[in-house]
């Protein structure tokens, strides 16, 4: 479904992703783990197509060549990003701005428009998820929100506008263990046999409700070891020390699931 | 607040030269449509027995214009244009139906064309929305509906040309009363030269049932626009006015100098809503509206209330501040303002809330948009005199800008002569966030439908204070101006 080849990304002369490799298949959910500044968030943006970015290598995404699409046409393809900090759109109705996005993307696909009712219908449904009432529905989007109203916000999104590859970029950041909870059985929901997601945390916490088919270990902008979910709870007794030095990400398995 | 002003003997001498002037003047053939070009007391004579004018109204345009021909323009806005030449503009032309129209099917074919362009087919207001549409096309109105159910109940809603003849005792009462002809350069300009416009007269007691609304447009080439409105809410009474306004494109610069005034008695409403796009000149800024409006409101009885609404997306040059005065105690004076300026736009609107009376509370809400190499300023003033005691008001402009060659700009002037007074202002200017953007564009929302939305978001205190469908016009006009400001 995805697959990452040797990508590079810089900013200025700043180089954060040195030659990422990353092979996802359909139905799989790989977790990518890694210390601050690894370059975790900047993957997903480069993914989403951040402006600001010097980008190389190659990212083909069920055939297509991700890298050369406008944002809203990777999405119009199925792509979407759980937002780490999720943005404030003042006077934007959360119920309004949800709408306009899934008629997009269905008018992008040839697809008939949903009307506000049937789409209301849809949302309700999909708010159960995420244990979201409709007042949520009301408010401008994200504004006030709490750190965790906002993350089952973006959850909600995933579930109303059906993407077949999400990732989620610390999306258990800021999540008390309630919310946690809530937000990982959404993710869980919407597993399936035709959707990927690339679940980024600092944390395996999260990974005990997630449970990811492969974990990979991100440092200083390449993927320095891949393995199962095990190794999530090996690097939490473990920590990152001494990953650093292998920086021979050449000889580790790497998207190893051929 | 001056006395009305009234006919102040004017020697037979002088009339007698006046028409001496008028009979052997290039102006004095009464059929004509078009009077020629330029600003002399010929030309307002013309104007005025064109209308059929009584002496004191003919007498007010004189004094007006001889005051204007002493005063100069003004330059303290922050914009800038070349000079307007006050002698190249056509002060009066009639459009081409002359004949009183019984109903709407009786309008020019071409007319019809031109409203269903707008979207506005006037048969269809009336019909459907219950809106009585006085429109008016270069300067005379040619159709006025709903006139007979509005007299029903006693409300007069018909064009200021018919209540010169028809109520001349509430139009000289009233004429100026808020804006006398000395109160600026174009509210002069204006009280010497104006053609037609609207009047309104809602009764003592009589809550208006419907929005009283008028379509104002441009439509002959290089024809000055000098409408004069008039509202006056008679105690007790409420209405809803609703103005808009679009035009051609054009090549040459067309000068518009509308004056607007009402007047709001004991425990009378009124609310008056304008959606303003008139032709905005091309990217390089030429050949679009300059609008150049004094519109003012006196909160003149107790518990009175005046509302002003308005959505500037149009013309290349805005020089506006709707006000009121805030006369009878615990009088209330309100603005939101949305103001976009793409391309070369420039702006320079606010509002001047005048405390006079006790209890007195104003609000004032303005968000500027700038887009392309628009610039936009807010001016505003807040003045509290010494007799408003308690008086209150509340301000706040919020600035948005879209790009990186646009400007805003902030001026908002504060007297307070009254201890008692509270006087808040809250001012931001942001940019439209690129993270916003991508926000709405990860989600699949196209980059032009991301910023519109986000910037209809921005306005949304402003736009729920207008009626439904105006609020549904306003939303689309501002995504239509801000095609291609971004990417």
């Amino acid at each position: 479904m995805l697959k990452i080849e040797n990508l590079h990304a810089s900013i200025e002369d700043k180089k954060i992703l040195r030659g990422v490799n990353l092979e996802l298949k359909a139905g799989e959910v790989h977790a990518i783990m890694g210390p601050n500044g690894s370059g975790k968030s900047t993957l997903a943006s480069v993914l989403i197509g951040r402006e600001g970015y010097t980008v190389t290598g190659s990212v083909s995404f069920q055939g297509q060549d991700l890298l050369a699409l406008s944002p809203e046409d990777r999405a119009a393809a199925g792509v979407f990003l759980a937002f780490q900090h999720p943005v404030e759109i003042p006077g934007v109705g959360n119920m309004y701005f949800m709408r306009t996005a899934l008629n997009s993307l269905r008018r992008q696909r040839g697809q008939e428009e949903l009307d506000p009712m049937d789409f209301l219908a849809l949302a309700q449904e999909r708010m159960k998820l995420v244990e979201m009432d409709q007042s949520f529905m009301s408010r401008s989007v994200n504004e006030g929100f709490s750190g965790g109203e906002k993350k089952r916000n973006e959850i909600l999104q995933m579930a109303i506008l059906e993407p077949t590859f999400a990732v989620l970029d610390e999306t258990d950041s800021g999540l008390d263990i309630d919310a946690l909870r809530v937000v990982a059985n959404g993710v869980n929901a919407l597993r399936s046999e035709g959707r990927s997601m690339l679940v980024i945390t600092h944390h395996q916490r999260l990974l005990d409700y997630i449970v990811p088919d492969q974990v990979h270990v991100m440092v200083a902008g390449q993927i320095a070891r891949s393995g199962g979910k095990d190794l999530a709870i090996e690097l939490e007794e473990n920590g990152y020390a001494g990953l650093g030095q292998q920086e021979n990400a050449d000889r580790l398995p790497v998207g190893s699931t051929r | 607040m001056t006395a009305p002003t009234t006919t102040t003997g004017i020697s037979d001498e002088v009339r007698d030269l006046a028409n001496q002037e008028y009979q052997y003047g290039f102006v004095t053939d009464l059929d004509t449509d078009v009077a020629p070009r330029g600003l002399n007391e010929d030309i307002i004579r013309l104007i005025s027995k064109k209308k059929n004018e009584p002496e004191w109204l003919l007498e007010w345009r004189l004094q007006a214009f001889r005051h204007w021909i002493t005063m100069a323009e003004p330059t303290w806005q922050h914009v800038s244009y070349g000079p307007v030449d006050y002698q190249d503009i056509i002060y009066y032309a009639a459009p081409k139906p002359k004949k009183q129209l019984a109903s709407m099917d009786e309008v020019d074919p071409e007319l019809r064309e031109m409203f269903n362009k707008l979207g506005i087919s006037v048969a269809e207001q009336e019909r459907l929305s219950g809106v009585a549409v006085d429109v008016i096309v270069d300067s005379v109105s040619v159709a006025t509906t709903f006139k007979d159910k509005l007299a029903a109940i006693g409300v007069i809603f018909c064009s200021f040309s018919e209540a010169v003849q028809e109520h001349p005792e509430l139009v000289r009462k009233y004429l100026g009363s808020v804006i006398p002809y000395k109160d600026n350069f174009f509210a002069s300009l204006n009280a010497a030269v104006f053609t037609d416009g609207s009047f309104c007269y809602i009764p003592k007691g009589v809550r208006c049932p419907m929005e009283l609304s008028t379509y104002f447009r441009i439509n002959a080439a290089d024809t000055g626009q000098f409408e004069r409105t008039l509202i006056i809410a008679e105690d007790d009474s409420y209405v809803s006015y609703l103005e808009g306004c679009t035009a051609p494109m054009r090549d040459t610069n067309q000068m518009h100098a509308a004056v607007v005034e009402l007047v709001a008695l004991d425990n009378a409403q009124i609310k008056y809503s304008t959606v303003q796009n008139w032709y905005p000149g091309d990217a390089e800024g030429k050949g679009g509206v300059y609008n150049f409006v004094t519109k003012r409101g006196l909160a003149a009885g107790v518990n009175s209330k005046i509302s002003w609404t308005q959505v500037e997306t149009g013309s290349a040059i805005t020089w506006k501040y709707p006000g009121v005065v805030l006369k009878g105690d615990n009088s209330v004076g309100e603005f939101y303002s949305v103001a976009l300026t793409a391309r070369r736009q420039q702006a320079d609107t606010g509002s001047k809330m005048v405390h006079i009376g006790k209890n007195t509370k104003s609000t004032i809400i303005s968000k500027a948009i700038s887009a392309g190499h628009g610039q936009n300023t807010y001016r505003g003033l807040v003045d509290i005199r010494h007799s408003a005691k308690g008086a209150r008001n509340f301000t706040q402009c919020d600035s948005l800008l879209i790009g990186k060659d646009c400007g805003a700009h902030t001026f908002p002037y504060v007297e307070v002569k009254n201890p008692t007074g509270q006087v808040e202002h809250e001012a931001s200017t942001s940019k439209i966030g690129e993270e916003q953007l991508l926000y709405c564009r990860q989600r699949g929302i196209p980059e032009e439908e991301a910023v519109s939305m986000i910037v209809n978001g921005f306005c949304r205190e402003v736009f729920k204070m207008l009626p439904m469908e105006f609020a549904v016009e306003a939303q689309k006009l501002l995504s239509v101006s801000l095609e291609g400001s971004v990417g």
